[in-house]
């Protein structure tokens, strides 16, 4: 994807870029930080790391309002970074302890929070689509004018209940925002391999969704999509889709040998198009931050991310007792 | 001559109807298509049209009649210059449907509570001819050399699914596949569970054999419609014209710390299905007989394979057509003071528990099912008939249990042979937790399968 020109007075603060600067940074630390981790056999299982997607959910998030709901697949600590949920717990349920989000019984794929509206986390792919219109639903039915955020990945995005969703989203005006992320890949399948059809999010053209891509390496592009996206929704015209073109710098899990693609594409994304880069550079040329400024951001992440590894570590194993709760609920769970 | 016009059932669960109202009078003439009546369902007002042309000459049913039962003469219709009085009525015409002849039914001896089918004698034949040389072999290489042979033998066995081909397989179960037979034959799919196992089976029926990989079976979940709806019943619905088959395969049990969606064991749910055959081997000869067996089956087999006994390995024959027949549990240790009853994963830990039981001189015969639809029934009673106790072990959940049915199966025929009641070891009845911790707790363990065992005997 050919970089974009960026706007040279960009619609937005010093202060807000240096916000983004933070977040993105906090997400790329934590993930190298769960990496550690999962080399050091604290975190079991399958984890999926977000690094070189930052902008996407850091864009995104600086279009929401309190209220706005989110929902994503198993590639999800940067979401629940950026909508504002606590370091420690998320590192405590990759660690599986009792100070994690879920208790521990969740793990990297499956973690919720009620109070940001973060509503997991989901193991199967593209399932998580309907369910993000199915927020919206009940949004749409209380009358308020929250919208919820549904992000999926460019291979979900061939599965079939996405169209059955599309369908009735628009069909029902739907406040619903479907972000497909798309990094290229699918564990080892390209986008090539997987679809001939030239978009994705041209695909809701079928439906009478609009939509329209974003560079996701630009966390202002992504912003700005998000705003008008949220806006669309607000109005109760219905759902729109953003197509969020990103990378993955990783492999799709911990396991993956990568042999797909060559170390020069990822190296040439790396230099050329990294999101904490690019705002690093903007907050340097346009006199908005100096050096220092950025290194006491990277300082104070730094202590962030350290202190939940840290957590994560001596947060002690859940009860066990804890095998047999939550199975069944004694009560409606109340709206946070 | 003259027809009878019979209060039509207008659903599937109508007995009877009200006749609301009539649209026509007696002399009245009409053609096909004119509206007679209205009748009342329990569901909705409905309007009865006229099949055939002619005169109306006799209203049977006044209108406001309730309790109106089906095929009951409503009216007469006359055909042209007939008259009620020289009326020759035409039974034949009045479609009466033909009394259910429960007589004859309750003549007949109550059929037998039997819910599976007696079981044909135990076959004890072993897997492979005595002095075979065999070959340490993963249980990951042996699916693959099945489906390699296979492939070679039979030109239009296919493999398809998510990652198959270029990466080799998500567990490395199709290395160097795509390498010897090409893109062609095998296909990496988007993904789209729902949609390629029904491709799947449309190729099925088409005259192919395809493989359908699920990159594990909780993903078959997706395309459960397709393996059940389609695949299972199309033999049966065609009365036998066309069927589908195919082997859906993949790993299916926990592997370790993926969480609830992605340890799940699928055997009970697809041991439930007429249709279906189910095969769950153990080890590596298992799993190459076994998949050759299952490509060649003329029906849907679902082949649950386990990724924690992918890397283990087992003897395997060196033979140049190794198959196993479906229905024949193996024997994998003899004893008499109790049968263990296990299949899959869940025979690492009825060996093991055996091997300890065996060092407290209890001795535990050890079935390894392997294939569990069809299930050799014969051969577990055959064992309790001898051992008088059985224990079953399993990684799936306690309620509608593999385990569950077996217990069932001694207790309907072997009774009267049993000292002790059937324990079934399962999974615990929780969604998998991600904890290492919980999660150790939430499988079953060897612990658990000696102390059942011990139970049973009264030690
Ligand atoms: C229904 C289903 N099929 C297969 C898988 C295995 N799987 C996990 S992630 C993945 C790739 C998904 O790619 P994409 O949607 O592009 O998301 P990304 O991993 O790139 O974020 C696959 C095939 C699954 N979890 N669920
Ligand atoms: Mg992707």
């Amino acid at each position: 994807m050919p970089p974009k020109k960026k706007d040279a007075q960009p619609n937005v603060s010093a202060e807000e870029l240096k916000g983004y600067y933070r977040d993105m940074l906090m997400i790329r630390r934590f993930e190298e930080k769960a990496g550690q981790l999962y080399g050091m056999g604290l975190i079991g299982g399958f984890c999926h790391l977000y690094i070189g997607q930052e902008a996407v959910v850091v864009g995104l998030e600086a279009a929401a309002k309190e209220g706005d709901k989110r929902v994503t697949s198993y590639r999800d600590h940067g979401h629940m970074l950026a909508c504002g949920m606590d370091p420690k717990g998320v590192m405590a349920e990759l660690t599986g302890r009792e100070g994690g989000y879920s208790k521990g019984k969740g793990g990297s794929m499956h973690m919720f929070s009620k109070e940001k509206h973060f509503y997991g986390g989901h193991g199967i792919v593209a399932a998580q689509v309907p369910l993000g219109a199915g927020l919206a639903f009940a949004d749409k039915y209380k009358g308020n004018d929250n919208v919820t955020f549904t992000y999926f990945g460019d291979g979900a995005a061939n599965q079939g209940q996405v169209y059955e969703t599309y369908n009735m989203a628009e069909l029902w005006d739907l406040p619903v925002i479907f972000v497909i992320e798309n990094n290229q890949y699918a564990m080892g399948t390209s986008t090539q391999r997987s679809t001939k059809s030239p978009s994705y999010w041209e695909r809701g053209a079928a439906y009478g969704i609009p939509g329209e891509e974003v560079d996701g390496m630009d966390v202002l592009a992504v912003k700005e999509a998000g705003e008008k996206a949220v806006a669309h929704c607000r109005a109760g015209k219905g759902p729109y889709i953003l197509e969020i073109k990103t990378y993955r710098y990783r492999g799709h899990s911990m396991s993956d040998p990568a042999k797909y693609r060559t170390r020069e594409e990822v190296q040439k994304m790396r230099d050329e198009r990294d999101p904490i880069e690019q705002i690093r550079d903007l907050l340097l040329t346009g006199n908005h931050a100096t050096e220092d400024d950025l290194k006491a951001i990277d300082k104070e992440i730094k202590g962030i991310v350290n202190e939940s590894a840290e957590f994560a570590k001596e947060s002690p194993e859940p009860a066990l007792e804890e095998l047999w709760t939550d199975i069944y609920a004694t009560e409606v769970p109340q709206e946070a | 001559m003259a027809t009878e016009i019979l209060m039509p059932a207008l659903s599937p669960t109508m007995e009877e109807g009200t006749l609301a109202k009539w649209l026509v009078k007696e002399g009245d003439t009409v053609s096909s298509g004119d509206i007679l009546a209205e009748i009342e369902t329990d569901k909705a007002t409905m309007e009865f049209e006229a099949v055939e042309e002619g005169t109306i000459g006799k209203i049977v049913i006044p209108e406001g009649t309730e309790g109106v039962k089906v095929n009951d003469v409503i009216a007469v219709l006359l055909e042209d210059g007939e008259s009620m009085d020289d009326a020759e009525i035409d039974d034949s015409q009045s479609q009466q449907p033909v009394a259910a002849d429960k007589e004859q039914s309750s003549e007949t001896a109550p059929a037998a509570a039997k819910t599976h089918p007696a079981p044909a004698p135990s076959d004890r034949t072993p897997d492979w001819p005595e002095g075979t040389e065999v070959k340490k072999t993963t249980v990951r290489e042996a699916l693959r050399d099945a489906m390699a042979e296979e492939m070679r033998r039979d030109e239009s066995v296919f493999l398809m699914g998510e990652e198959v081909a270029e990466y080799q397989g998500a567990y490395k179960i199709s290395q160097g596949l795509l390498d010897e037979f090409g893109a062609r034959r095998v296909i990496d799919t988007p993904i789209t569970e729902h949609g390629f196992a029904g491709i799947g089976v449309g190729a099925a029926f088409g005259g192919l054999r395809p493989i359908v990989e699920f990159m594990t079976f909780n993903f078959a979940m997706q395309a459960m419609d397709q393996i059940i709806n389609s695949a299972a019943k199309t033999l049966y619905m065609s009365g036998g014209q066309m069927g589908a088959p195919m082997v859906f395969r993949g790993p299916n049990g926990a592997a370790a710390r993926v969480g609830a969606q992605h340890s799940q064991d699928y055997a009970a749910w697809f041991m439930q299905i007429p249709g279906l055959k189910v095969v769950m081997p153990y080890s590596a000869a298992d799993a190459k007989g076994l998949m050759k067996t299952a490509i060649r089956d003329p029906n849907p087999v679902i082949f649950l394979e386990n990724e924690i006994l992918y890397g283990r390995s087992f003897d395997v024959p060196v033979m140049d057509d190794f198959t196993i027949p479906f229905g024949k549990a193996k024997i994998e240790r003899d004893g008499d003071d109790v049968t263990i009853v296990s299949f899959g994963i869940g025979m690492t830990y009825a060996l093991e528990a055996a091997d300890k039981l065996a060092e407290e001189g209890i001795k535990a015969e050890v079935i390894n099912l392997r294939t569990l639809r069809p299930m050799d029934t014969a051969t577990i009673l055959e064992s309790v008939r001898k051992t008088n106790r059985c224990v079953t072990v399993e990684e799936g959940w306690p309620q509608g249990s593999v385990g569950g049915y077996i217990s069932g199966v001694i207790m309907q025929e072997a009774f009267d042979y049993l000292d002790a009641p059937v324990i079934t070891c399962t999974g615990k009845d929780v969604p998998m937790p991600y904890a290492a911790n919980l999660e150790k707790h939430a499988l079953i363990t060897t612990d658990e399968v000696v102390e059942a065992c011990k139970q049973v005997t009264y030690k």
